[in-house]
This record gives structure tokens, sequence and C-alpha cells, in this order.
């Protein structure tokens, strides 16, 4: 099952830079492997990533097959408002997951 | 190892893996990414705008083991105000099936400009990145990485 590991600071202090560290379960199959007998075993990526933060999108992600297995992104943000990130991922073979962490701004 | 093989055919072979420096791993291998293909990649994001070197930070380990999971690190230097920010990051290689690695879309809001994921490297090759400013100026890093395990189009499962 796909699962998500989130981590954003539980608080911050307004106009903090804080990290944020996300990982998804997935296998990333390139779709230039082949089995035993020969055949191509299909792509299957997530090729998009999106983090919201209460509402208005931060941070978006391209992927391609050279994105290791379970991607895992760090990225940064300004601590603005107390709220909630939104995560998500979609790609192939319907691919779709959420994931949301809640923030405590002072 | 067979009963038929004898000790003079396998310091035979063996002798001639050391002549050709390394027993090759891929045996199968698609057409690789060509020069031609990583610049067309890389004109997709800039278009006709000039690449220059500098302000891009790219932190990989010049020697892996394990092609599958490289770590990475893009930082730009950039003061990620209103009126002045990084746009986007885009990464590319020279030798896996396709040029791409990831592209990473940023704000001002970013407060700093920086992003870490693993790659997967098909090869030893170069790694580049390329950043987009505000201005829409591009800037760029390029790292060589040696790989001892390949990733993507090893062996059969």
């Amino acid at each position: 099952m796909p699962s998500a590991l989130i981590n954003v600071p539980a608080k911050a202090r307004r106009g903090d830079v804080i990290e944020i560290k996300t990982l998804m379960s997935h296998i990333m199959e390139t779709g230039y492997r082949h089995t035993a007998s020969g055949a191509v075993v299909p792509r299957d990526i997530i090729t998009n990533f999106t983090c919201r933060y209460n509402g208005t999108e931060i941070f978006r992600a391209d992927f391609y097959p050279a994105i290791s297995a379970n991607p895992f992104i760090t990225f940064f943000t300004t601590a603005t408002e107390s709220g909630k990130f939104e995560f998500e991922w979609t790609g192939d073979k319907g691919f779709s997951e959420t994931a949301s962490a809640a923030i405590t701004v002072e | 190892m067979t009963d038929h093989t004898t000790r003079r055919t396998f310091l035979g072979l063996a002798g001639s893996a050391a002549v050709l420096g390394a027993v090759p791993i891929v045996v199968v291998r698609p057409a690789e990414a060509t020069p031609a293909m990583l610049s067309s990649a890389i004109r997709n994001i800039v278009g006709e705008a000039n690449v220059r070197a500098g302000r891009v930070k790219l932190d990989i380990p010049p020697l892996v083991e394990n092609g599958n999971t490289v770590p990475m690190t893009v930082s730009v230097t950039s003061p990620m105000t209103a009126d002045d920010y990084v746009k986007s990051i885009h990464v590319f290689n020279e030798k896996n099936p396709q040029p791409n690695i990831g592209n990473f879309y940023l704000g001002p809001r970013a407060g700093r400009a920086q992003v870490s994921t693993r790659i997967r490297l098909a090869d030893s090759q170069k790694v580049t990145a390329i950043a987009r400013l505000s201005d829409d100026t591009f800037w760029s890093a390029t790292a060589d990485v040696v790989v001892t395990l390949a990733a993507c189009t090893e062996g059969a499962i």
C-alpha cells in the first residue's frame, strides 16, 4: 500500500524558513528493465508532486524515471501563518495519493 | 562453474576480463541519451536564452557505489525576495536513457532556494543543474559522478 512520510516542524516563528521532508513509497519502475524472458517491464512512476500551504501552491515537481524508488524530496518554505500543508502525488496507472501536516506559527 | 572448466580456461577468462578493465555489468541497454538529446532537453527548458555557469551549487558524491539511489542537493544563491527569487530548478544527465531527471518549481515564499532528492544514474557521467531566476536568466552547475553499479538497466528481474 502506498504510504507517505512527512516531516514538517510542528511549531515555527513567523518568518522562519522551515524545511519540509517528504517520502512516498513507490516502486518508480523505469520502463527500461526487462524480465528474464525479454519482455519490457512497463513504466510505472510518480510524475507530479505538489505541496500547498493553506491552499496556495508553494512547491511543485515533475519526476522522470531517473528519480529513485520511494521518492524523497526536501525543500523549504517561509512560515507565514498557522494552518495546513497538503501534499499530493500523482503518476502512471492512475496513481494518486495525498497527505497533510499541520503547523502552528507564533 | 561446471566440472568441465579447467583451471587453465578459468585463468584465461579471468585474464581477459582483467584486460578489459572490468567485467561489464550491463549486458542489454537501450540507447542512452546522446549529447544531442541532452542539449535538446535543455533547449526545451531554456529556449534561446543564454545559460551561464555560476550561482548554482550541485552537491552530489563524486564516487557512488550504487547508481540506484544517489543523494543530490541543488542550491541556488538568491535572496529569495518578492522581486528576486528562483523560479525553478531543472536537473539533467548525460547518459541515462532519458536526459531529464526532475523539474522543481519554487517561488519567493520558499525562503531558501534548495532542493534535495535521490536519483538514479545508469553510468558514470555528468549531471547538470540549471536554475531559472525571476528575471528569466539561467544559471547552471555541472558535476562529474563515477558510478560503480549502474541503475535502471541492469539485469533481468
